[in-house]
C-alpha cells in the first residue's frame, strides 16, 4: 500500500516535470534566490525591491503569523466574553450577546473583510488637514498611527534588566507557594513583583541616562511621516478575522460551560467556596476540556481565513505567493510551498493545542 | 495525509498538463471544436469589457473575433475567458485557453521561461501614474513619500519599484489583486496614486466617482509593448496569429476598410490584390481560406478602424493614436509585407 503511494506520487512528480519541460516552462526551486523587484507594504523583517524572491515569501509568513497570532488572541478574548454573555442573568446582555453570534456567524468571513476595510475605514478622513492633536495619536484612512520610542544603544540593559525581572519574579512565586503549602500562610507578594518586572527595568533605564527619544507622527505633503504605523488592511483583516471567528468560540465557550453539570457548582459551594472560586476551580478546569478540542479548529480556520487578506491587498504569504507566482511563472513551486507552510503552521498548532488539551484531560488517579 | 494532499493536487495539475502534451496542433483543435477560445481581461473598458447587453467589446476582443473570423470564418464563434493578471499565462500554459490577448505586456522572461510565444504588439502603452487635482501635483518626480495603489503581479508593481529606487524616492505601496478593487481603494482615499498602464489609466479614471478631479501626470515610466501569446511551440498557430496582426496593419495602410473592401478587391494595386488573396493565395501556407484576411476585415475592421472604434478620440477613452500611428503617420505600428 506504501509502496504504491510511494510509486504513484513518484510517477505523478515526474510526469509533472517531463511536461513541464515539454511546454518550455521552467522548474525547480531556484527562482527562490532571484530577485524579487517589487516592494511590499507591511515589512517586518528587513526587504527592499533588491530581496530575494525566498526573502519575500519569508515576510509574508512573517505577516500571516502576525495577523493570525493577534487574531487569535483577541478571538479567544470576545469568544470568551461574548460564551460567558450568553449564559449571563442579564437579559440584555444575554440578548446583546445572541445577537453579536447570530451576525456574525451567518456572514462569510469574506465580507466582513470586505465591510471593514472599504465599510469601515475607507470612509475614514484622509491624512491631510488632519487636525494635530497634542498626544500624536492618528487614525486616518491611512491606518493608526501613533508616537513611537527611538531606542538608543543602551536600551539593551533595561531589555536585560526586564528579562532578570521575570525570572526573579517566576522564582518569587514559586518559592511562596512552597511555604504555604509547607506552612498554610499565605504571604503578600504583588508588590515585590511589580518591583522586579517593571522596577528594575525602569531603574536601569533612568541609570544608563534615558537612551531613547520619542518620535510624533507629524503630517507631511501625502502622509503623516515618522511614529508608529498599522496599516489599514492589517486593522481590517484582524478585526474581521477576530470578530468572526470570536463567534464561533463565543459557542464553543457556551457548550464547555453548559456542559458542567449544575450538580458540580453547588456541590462546591456546599464545600463553603466562594463564587470566583467555584468558576476557577471547579467549573473552568472541566468546561475546558470540552472547549478545547473544537477551539483548535477555530484556530485552524482562523489561520487559514488569514490567506483572504489577498483580496484587500494585505501582504500574507497567500498574497505575497500570488505575487511571486505571477512574476516568476512557477506555479507549481509557490503553490507546493504555499500549501507545506500552511499544513506546517497547521501541525505545529494542532500539536501545541493537543498537548494542552493533554494536559488539561481528566487526571484519573 | 499531508502526501495524499500534496499528491491531489499535483495529480490536478498533472491531468491539465497532460492534456497539453497532445495539442501542438491548435489551429486544427479549433477548427475541430468550431470555437476559439480567447482569454482576455475582466473588465478594461476599451480592451475587453462586457456592454449592456452582455456581449463583450474592445480592442482585445477584436482581436479575438478577427483571428476567430481567420480560422473559422466567424467572428461570432469566439468563447471569452475574463481572466486575472494572475489566472492569464497558467490559463494558456494549461491549454484552457488557445490565444491570450487581454493587455499583456512583451517580455523577454514571459517570452522565454514561462512557455508563452508572444506575435506582435497590438498597442504600445507606457506605464504611467494618476494623482487627485487636489493635491497639486504636476510631475511624478514630486511623489516622494506618497501611499501608491498597484495590481499584484504585474510589470507595473517592477516598473514602480525601479522608478523610484532609480530617482531616490520614498513610496509606501498598497498592493491589491484585482484592478477594480485597486481603482477603488484609490477612489476611496487609501492612496495618493494610481499607477497602471497609461491606457489602463484612462480607462480607470471613467469609474471614478468624478473622473474631473484627477490628473495623469505625463511621465511615462516603462515601455509596456503589449501584445496577443500563444503558446510555445505551435509555430503553424503563432504564424496564424501573427499574420492576422499583420493583415489589419496592412490594411489599414493600403487604405482597405470595412466598408470598402468588396471594391477594393477590384483595386489595381498588387499589394491589395494579394493581400485580399485576388492574384495569390497566401492563406494556403496558413491552412486558412485564400480570401482569409478579406473575411477579417469585413467582420472586424482594420487596425485603425479597431483602435477608433474602442479606445479613439472619439470613445470616452479618448486616446490618440501616438506611438500606435502607423510607421508611415510617424508610429510605431509597421505591418510586415505579405508577399
Amino acid at each position: 500500500m506504501i509502496v504504491g503511494l510511494v510509486l504513484f506520487a513518484w510517477w505523478l512528480i515526474d510526469n509533472t516535470a517531463r511536461n513541464l519541460a515539454q511546454a518550455n516552462i521552467a522548474s525547480g526551486f531556484g527562482f527562490l534566490t532571484n530577485r524579487a523587484g517589487f516592494d511590499i507594504g507591511q515589512t517586518p523583517i528587513a526587504y527592499s525591491n533588491a530581496s530575494t524572491y525566498g526573502r519575500a515569501l519569508l515576510v509574508g509568513l512573517v505577516n500571516t503569523l502576525l495577523v493570525a497570532g493577534a487574531g487569535i488572541v483577541f478571538a479567544t478574548i470576545v469568544g470568551f466574553i461574548i460564551g460567558i454573555g450568553r449564559l449571563s442573568q442579564n437579559f440584555l446582555v444575554r440578548l446583546l450577546s445572541t445577537v453579536y453570534v447570530e451576525i456574525f456567524r451567518n456572514i462569510p468571513p469574506l465580507l466582513v473583510i470586505l465591510f471593514w476595510y472599504f465599510g469601515v475605514i475607507s470612509v475614514l478622513d484622509g491624512p491631510r488637514g488632519v487636525e494635530e492633536n497634542p498626544f500624536g495619536f492618528y487614525l486616518t484612512n491611512r491606518g493608526l498611527q501613533t508616537p513611537t520610542l527611538i531606542f538608543g544603544a543602551l536600551a539593551w540593559a533595561s531589555l536585560a534588566a526586564f528579562a532578570v525581572g521575570i525570572v526573579a519574579a517566576v522564582w518569587l512565586a514559586k518559592r511562596n507557594k512552597a511555604h504555604q503549602s509547607k506552612t498554610g500562610v499565605r504571604k503578600p507578594i504583588l508588590w515585590s513583583v511589580l518591583a522586579l518586572v517593571l522596577g528594575l527595568p525602569l531603574a536601569v533605564f533612568v541609570l544608563t541616562g534615558l537612551p531613547a527619544t520619542v518620535e510624533v507622527p507629524t503630517p507631511s505633503r501625502f502622509n503623516l511621516q515618522g511614529g508608529f504605523q498599522i496599516r489599514p488592511e492589517f486593522v481590517a483583516l484582524f478585526l474581521a478575522l477576530s470578530l468572526y471567528t470570536a463567534a464561533f468560540i463565543a459557542e464553543i465557550v457556551r457548550a464547555g460551560i453548559l456542559s458542567v453539570s449544575r450538580g458540580q457548582t453547588e456541590a462546591a459551594s456546599a464545600l463553603g467556596l466562594r463564587r470566583g472560586k467555584i468558576l476557577r476551580l471547579v467549573v473552568v478546569p472541566q468546561a475546558f476540556r470540552v472547549i478545547i478540542p473544537p477551539l483548535t479548529s477555530q484556530y485552524l480556520n482562523l489561520i487559514k481565513n488569514s490567506s483572504l487578506g489577498l483580496a484587500i491587498g494585505y501582504p500574507e504569504l497567500f498574497a505575497i505567493g500570488t505575487t511571486v507566482l505571477n512574476q516568476s511563472g512557477q506555479s507549481i513551486e509557490i503553490i507546493v510551498i504555499s500549501m507545506g507552510v500552511y499544513l506546517t503552521i497547521s501541525i505545529v498548532v494542532s500539536l501545541f493545542m493537543n498537548w494542552f488539551n493533554t494536559k488539561m484531560a481528566l487526571a484519573e488517579r | 495525509m499531508s502526501l495524499k494532499f500534496l499528491t491531489a493536487a499535483l495529480g490536478l495539475s498533472v491531468a491539465t498538463l497532460v492534456a497539453s502534451g497532445a495539442a501542438a496542433q491548435t489551429a486544427q483543435t479549433v477548427k475541430d471544436r468550431g470555437t476559439l477560445r480567447c482569454g482576455v481581461n475582466t473588465g478594461l473598458p476599451g480592451f475587453a469589457s462586457q456592454n449592456d447587453q452582455g456581449e463583450w467589446q474592445g480592442l482585445d476582443v477584436d482581436y479575438c473575433r478577427a483571428v476567430a473570423t481567420a480560422v473559422l470564418g466567424d467572428p461570432s464563434k469566439v468563447t471569452f475567458s475574463p481572466l486575472s493578471a494572475v489566472q492569464r499565462f497558467p490559463a494558456l500554459q494549461n491549454n484552457e485557453i488557445d490565444l491570450l490577448a487581454r493587455n499583456t505586456t512583451w517580455t523577454m522572461d514571459r517570452d522565454t521561461a514561462l512557455g508563452l510565444d508572444f506575435v506582435g504588439v497590438n498597442y504600445y502603452d507606457g506605464q504611467g501614474f494618476m494623482v487627485k487635482n487636489d493635491l497639486g501635483v504636476s510631475s511624478a518626480l514630486e511623489l516622494s513619500g506618497a501611499t501608491i495603489c498597484v495590481q499584484s503581479g504585474t510589470t507595473t508593481e517592477l516598473n514602480l519599484a525601479d522608478y523610484f529606487k532609480t530617482n531616490n524616492m520614498e513610496y509606501n505601496p498598497v498592493v491589491i489583486e484585482s484592478q477594480s478593487d485597486v481603482n477603488s481603494a484609490y477612489d476611496s482615499g487609501r492612496c495618493d496614486v494610481l499607477t497602471t498602464d497609461a491606457s489602463g489609466l484612462a480607462a480607470s479614471r471613467l469609474e471614478m466617482a468624478n473622473p474631473d478631479d484627477h490628473t495623469i501626470l505625463p511621465e511615462i515610466i516603462s515601455k509596456e509593448p503589449l501584445g496577443p501569446a500563444v503558446r510555445q511551440g505551435d509555430d503553424s498557430w503563432a504564424n496564424i496569429v501573427r499574420w492576422t496582426h499583420y493583415a489589419l496593419l496592412n490594411a489599414e495602410e493600403l487604405g482597405v476598410n470595412q466598408d470598402n473592401v468588396e471594391e477594393m478587391k477590384n483595386s489595381e494595386n498588387p499589394d491589395i490584390r494579394r493581400l485580399l488573396g485576388e492574384d495569390a493565395n497566401f492563406g494556403e501556407a496558413l491552412g486558412l481560406p485564400k480570401d482569409w484576411a478579406a473575411q477579417v476585415i469585413t467582420a472586424v475592421g482594420n487596425y485603425g478602424e479597431i483602435f477608433e472604434r474602442n479606445i479613439g478620440v472619439n470613445t470616452p477613452l479618448k486616446i490618440q493614436r501616438g506611438q500606435n500611428a502607423l510607421w508611415t503617420e510617424g508610429g510605431l505600428q509597421y505591418g510586415m509585407p505579405i508577399r
